[in-house]
């Protein structure tokens, strides 16, 4: 099974989170990583949805999400041709001893440092899952206190916006 | 157009607008604010039923017998919850149908207060759409979007749950002029080049056959279904829930296919190699094995609803469209074919085809000593209540019989519970079909089983004076006394509700006592039945069929998946 990113426009209603998840969840799909969030219209919320599936399988629950009267529209983006990011906060134990070589490795990924006290550091990366696996990896040596990791965002590259149409449509119906 | 009003006689104003004029519900708790505005409404009639699973049923009953949206009233909690069965049948079978149930006031929602359930919740998979409304100047719009979603593109459920306290605050009725929803927006004009290919491989066809299904009832495209029947001469077999958009008389329909469908239909699809689907969804009591169904066919698949396209038999050419606009565009196509000189000769197909029409043909077999068979039951209310009467069936055996031997010329004189099979359907159903229809005969065919779920349903038609008919098919009469196995004594039971009661023990009584039935037209009357014991077993044949053709069809049709199909 292939992992595929989706991209869903829905209106920004109450239930509309549910309905999305009760969806896949009915139809056997699992949700590997789901981000919400606003976009630059304040009635219509952006879905990314990570899943692990086949092609076939794939278009049935995209059209299946797609007969949700809250779904406006719905694109799958490429890793390819998008850009894909998650964000990754890490509590990692770091005494006097050990800080400077945390800091190092936190610095070679490009993370921040957002919070330190005597015994731990926090660090903050965003980036692909891949970059964010690797400095898992490299910081697990030294012990990590707690981890919590944000959904897929993702958007195409490219001038076009997946945004316009919908919102037109928006219009339409205002 | 805007006046001042309550959130209750909002509600009202909106069902008037949206055009209904039948209301099926069971009042209580936080809905009762809408009752009374709903009592004083000069265009909409309340039916009282006695449970709301009838409601919802009748509601059901009433959409498929007028083509019209049906609507549903019920209380909060467990009001609300025993709408569940009818929205998931209406979900199942593509049933129009607005259901509004009462929530406790929007303060409480949330907090598990009295006779709280979150139906909208509850409800999500059930449904095409449904609401939460808390702010009563939003009670006319939800209502418009409701209707517009229940009736357009494929039909179904939708549910308004309305907190109490909308329903009592004031507010200013709008009725908006039309209604935009920006995720919404069922394609209805098919594809012309898809047309135009799907007409290509039907006159290409040597073993061609119009797969229909209840889309084409939901559709009204009985006359365009027809003209391209006759202008292909391709066999037309007609699902469950599609059983009267083709006419059971005219040569080219085969029958029902599927499980129980009859042996020349069943042949049809198996042997085709060309299948266009209007409107149906490859339904694994349709097809059995996907892998092992109409192994050799190309598949033309039209339907309004795009998910149904390749969801289970892949289709080589797709139509996303309104089944209406398919035929009648297909029709076109067709000709445009036959004018350059292509057309498929079928001859050879149809002495296939009727190879198993004359062997194989639907029938069953009287028994000799006189006694009552289901089937001949079925056969007989079919034959002497005639192709104009309606006929309700749920869920059981009956409606294997019932679709199998009672003959149907035309769409909306049968109303069945297809996808989900809901015992108890039938009588509720019945109600909303007589309700709808009042001055068409209404058969409700029941088992004791199925009649046993919602007989309690014979009250509100006493009440409300609906004189519909039931044909109880009951093995009460015969070995074991009923009352041992939990079912009451039928004429007892009717008689205190207020029915007329009639039975019927011997075969050559069956064609009296349904005339004797077909004269009582101010009440509701049951006929008894005392049938035997009978199971359909497949194929349905007649008696004298040969051995050689009944294992001839056994081995052509499909794998079905019959270790965890039992209907019953």
């Amino acid at each position: 099974m292939s992992r595929h990113t989706l991209s869903v426009l829905v209106e920004n209603k109450p239930g509309v989170l549910a309905r999305v998840a009760g969806l896949f969840s009915r139809r056997g799909f699992n949700i590997d990583s789901l981000a919400v969030g606003a976009t630059e219209h304040p009635e219509i919320s952006r879905m990314t949805i990570v899943i692990s599936a086949e092609d076939s399988p794939l278009e049935q629950v995209t059209k299946q999400l797609n007969k949700l009267v809250n779904v406006i529209k719905i694109v799958e983006l490429h890793p390819d041709v998008s850009v894909q990011r998650e964000l990754l906060l890490v509590k990692v134990r770091a005494d006097l001893a050990s800080r400077s070589h945390v800091l190092q490795t936190a610095e070679a990924f490009r993370a921040r440092v957002v919070d330190m006290s005597p015994d731990a550091v926090t660090v903050e990366v965003t980036g692909t899952v891949h970059k964010l696996e690797a400095l898992v990896r490299a910081l697990e040596p030294f012990g990590i206190r707690e981890l919590v990791q944000s959904g897929m965002v993702a958007v195409a590259r490219g001038p076009r916006s997946m945004t316009d149409r919908a919102l037109r449509a928006l219009d339409r119906s205002a | 157009m805007t006046e001042q009003t309550t959130g209750a006689r909002a509600l009202v104003r909106s069902l008037e607008a949206a055009g209904a004029d039948t209301v099926f519900g069971m009042f209580g708790g936080a809905i009762l604010p809408a009752y009374d505005p709903l009592r004083d409404s000069r265009r909409l009639r309340h039916v009282l039923l006695g449970h709301e699973q009838g409601a919802g049923h009748a509601a059901e009953g009433y959409a498929l017998a007028t083509g019209k949206v049906g609507v549903c009233v019920a209380a909060n909690g467990a009001g609300s919850t025993n709408l569940v069965t009818p929205l998931a049948d209406a979900y199942m079978d593509s049933v129009p149908l607005v259901a509004i149930t009462g929530q406790v006031p929007s303060s409480s929602i949330g907090t598990d207060a009295s006779q709280e359930a979150d139906i909208r919740g509850i409800t999500l998979p059930i449904t095409k759409h449904n609401y939460l409304v808390t702010d009563p100047a939003e009670i006319s719009q939800t209502l418009a979007e409701a209707f517009h979603i229940a009736a357009t593109g494929r039909p179904g459920p939708v549910l308004v749950d309305v907190a109490r306290d909308a329903l009592e605050a004031a507010t200013t009725f709008v009725w908006p002029e039309r209604v935009e929803l920006p995720g919404y927006r069922p394609v209805t004009n098919p594809h012309s080049k898809q047309v135009r290919e799907a007409a290509r491989l039907l006159v290409e066809a040597h073993r061609p056959v119009l797969y229909v299904g209840g889309g084409v009832v939901r559709a009204a495209a009985q006359a365009e279904l027809r003209v391209l029947a006759e202008l292909t001469g391709a066999p037309v077999v007609t699902t469950l829930p599609a059983r009267g958009a083709f006419p059971d008389s005219h040569r080219q329909h085969l029958g029902m296919p599927g499980m129980y469908g009859t042996v020349a239909a069943v042949a049809a699809l198996q042997q085709a190699d060309c299948i266009v689907a209007l409107g149906a969804r490859f339904d694994d009591r349709v097809t059995g094995r996907l892998g092992s169904f109409a192994p050799d066919a190309a598949v033309v698949h039209a339907d309004i609803d795009p998910a149904e396209i390749s969801k289970n038999r892949r289709a080589d050419v797709p139509i996303v469209g309104d089944v209406r606009e398919v035929l009648a565009d297909l029709v076109v196509a067709v000709q445009a074919e036959h004018s350059a000189g292509r057309s498929a000769d079928l001859d050879g197909w149809w002495s296939v085809l009727d190879g198993w029409l004359t062997k194989t043909p639907t029938g069953h077999s009287a028994p000799s000593d006189g006694s009552l068979s289901p089937p001949y039951v079925v056969e007989e209310l079919g034959r002497v209540a005639g192709p104009d009467a309606v006929v309700s069936c749920g869920g059981g055996q009956q409606q294997m019989w019932a679709a199998q031997l009672i003959r149907r010329e035309r769409p909306h004189t049968w109303i069945t519970s297809s996808g989900l099979a809901s015992r108890g359907f039938a009588l509720p159903a019945a109600i909303g079909a007589k309700t709808g229809r009042p001055d068409t005969t209404v058969w409700a065919v029941e088992s004791e089983r199925s009649f046993g779920v919602t007989s309690h349903e014979l009250a509100a038609c006493v009440l409300q004076g609906i004189a519909l008919k039931v044909a109880l098919l009951s093995t009460g009469g015969l070995g074991s006394p009923a009352h041992e196995r939990g079912l009451p004594d039928i004429a007892r039971l009717v008689e205190a509700y207020g029915c007329v009661g009639l039975r019927c023990e011997k075969a050559d009584q069956v064609e009296r006592v349904i005339e004797q039935a077909m004269t009582v037209d101010d009440v509701p009357v049951v006929i008894d039945f005392a049938v035997h014991h009978d199971a359909v077993s497949w194929p349905v044949v007649p008696p004298g069929t040969s051995e050689e053709d009944i294992a001839a069809a056994r081995r052509m049709a499909p794998e079905w998946d019959r270790e965890d199909g039992g209907l019953w």
